[in-house]
């Protein structure tokens, strides 16, 4: 048999992850759910004023998928450490920081894509414009890619660690502040009416670093956690 | 002088070296601390806006440079121990953390004690003080991982990434946040940064910054001494000095 | 000299600033000196421990 090339070998890595997260999609559904119901939290804890939850909506559910996407990381990696076919992946002759770049890919498809499908729903709860709709769009499918390639650093430094969860949240959640501060002010300012180029585009080029830098941290932390 | 270095490395020579240098910078820093606050307390004028309450500056000041600066250090100690497997170099970023840790904070409680007479209230969203408060939780996740992981030299590996992703992250921190700041409640005149400032209010700034320094020193020293004990405890070179100590 | 306690009126938040800031310091000398002597003479006797084991 010839060995995979590094394209095939991402492809079947993406599809392998896809697959089996289709299998354990009841568990999936948990962040998504969490997201939603976090967010419905806040009128009944702060009142239904309209106006109130327009101004702090943007915040809201900022806030809520920061949490969502938190309470989703573990799964990158926990099951292949369970079973071990994280270990056969350190030893794929493939980079790995390319192999990492296909683990983000399935976990953001399989729980950031979701948040943007249930977004509008919750821009309607907390009485959003069309606009701002529009732009929490933008900002989510901008910005919760950064937060799984952040968010795959921290697993991967505290994948073998018996109280690892509650750690996760002390690493990642600091290094969360730039995408909440440039995604949540976008949509409020497009709530307002004022323009968002400038937000959007920070948003993007935190994309960038993230996806260049990100995955060969994430690698790294691995073989040190795992050796 | 490059053996020196290469000796200093080896955790025995360290050990010996660091215990000779010890009181010497203690001393040091106690002259710099003590004329420092004489300068700042007694010789400096009173400032004709902020009365004395700006004398805490010359506290709050220098720890928030700490806490940049130790976050640097560790970082750039975690690179090198982590390309060049350097024990001494781990050792260094992981007892640096605490240290600037202490530093974050003190700058926090005594931004929040000036902000009291100064703003009404003891805490205001400032850019400065927010920034300070995500490094102080960036801290506090490098000195969780390390006591988590139960190896120390893949835990003093582990938070050496930590912080080299922590020092990417810092400047899009604080411009985030200093953006966000100028965002929600306009651009309002900080009273950190004063345009023309005083000689003699300069001078113990820059006294106390120096102390500060030695004092980091003086502890990463202390620190690191305890953790080359700790990981050499079967050496023979330990034994001895376990014998003395008996 | 009371002036000089006195602070222009701001003696509380002068004061303990500077203390806070002793109590941290001092703390963080403390603290690694109490840890090494705990660690060697929790050496010792391990040592001594080791010693008794072999008679």
């Amino acid at each position: 048999m010839k060995p995979a090339t590094l394209p095939q070998a991402f492809a079947i890595l993406l599809r392998r992850d896809l697959t089996l997260a289709y299998r354990r999609r009841s568990e999936m559904i948990n962040p998504l759910l969490f997201f939603v119901l976090v967010t419905a939290l806040f009128p009944l804890g702060i009142g239904a004023d309209p106006e109130l939850l327009r101004n702090i909506g943007p915040g809201i559910i900022w806030v809520a998928a920061l949490l969502a996407s938190l309470l989703s990381l573990e799964t990158v990696f926990r099951s292949d450490f369970d079973d071990g076919s994280l270990e056969q992946l350190l030893l794929s002759p493939h980079p790995l920081s390319v192999l990492m770049i296909a683990k983000v890919l399935a976990h953001w498809l399989i729980t950031g894509l979701p948040l943007l499908v249930v977004a509008p729903l919750l821009a309607v709860l907390l009485n959003l414009s069309g606009d701002a709709t529009a732009t929490l769009l933008i900002t989510l499918a901008l910005g919760t890619p950064v937060l799984s390639l952040i968010g795959a650093i921290g697993v991967a430094l505290t994948v073998g660690l018996r109280k690892g969860g509650t750690i996760l949240s002390l690493l990642v959640l600091p290094l969360y502040v730039p995408v909440l501060i440039f995604a949540a002010s976008a949509v409020a300012n497009s709530d307002a009416g004022l323009p968002v180029n400038a937000h959007l585009s920070l948003l993007a080029a935190l994309l960038v670093l993230s996806i260049s830098l990100s995955p060969a941290a994430t690698a790294a932390s691995l073989r040190i956690s795992m050796s | 002088m490059l053996r020196f270095f290469h000796q200093l490395a080896s955790p025995r020579h360290f050990y010996r070296i660091s215990g000779k240098l010890i009181p010497w910078l203690a001393l040091a820093c106690l002259v710099f601390t003590l004329t420092g606050v004489y300068q700042g307390l007694v010789v400096a004028p009173t400032d004709y806006q902020q009365g004395d309450s700006y004398r805490i500056m010359f506290i709050h000041v220098p720890a928030a440079w700490m806490s940049l600066f130790i976050y640097m250090v560790m970082a750039a100690a975690g690179v090198i121990g982590l390309v060049w497997h350097i024990k001494l170099a781990e050792i260094v970023a992981i007892s640096s953390a605490h240290i600037g840790a202490s530093f974050t904070f003190l700058a926090l409680i005594t931004g929040s004690i000036w902000g009291k007479p100064m703003w009404g209230t003891w805490w205001v969203w400032d850019a400065r003080l927010t920034s300070e408060l995500i490094l102080l939780f960036l801290y506090l996740g490098v000195i969780a991982l390390y006591n988590a992981v139960e190896d120390r030299r893949t835990a003093a590996r582990a938070t050496s990434i930590l912080a080299l992703v922590g020092v990417v992250n810092i400047p899009i921190i604080h411009y985030s946040v200093e953006w966000w700041n100028t965002l929600h409640q306009g651009p309002t005149v900080t009273k950190f940064d004063a345009p023309s400032i005083d000689l003699r209010m300069l001078i113990p700034l820059l006294l106390m910054a120096v102390a500060f320094k030695i004092f980091y020193a003086v502890v990463l020293l202390l620190r690191a001494r305890v953790e080359v004990l700790q990981r050499e405890r079967n050496s023979a070179w330990v034994q001895e000095l376990v014998k003395e100590h008996e | 000299m009371n002036d000089f306690f006195h602070m222009g009126g701001y003696a509380v938040y002068v004061w303990s600033s500077y203390g806070i800031a002793l109590l941290v310091l001092l703390a963080n000398v403390i603290a690694p000196v109490r840890a090494r002597r705990k660690l060697l003479s929790q050496l010792a006797r391990s040592k001594q421990r080791a010693r008794r084991m072999q008679r």
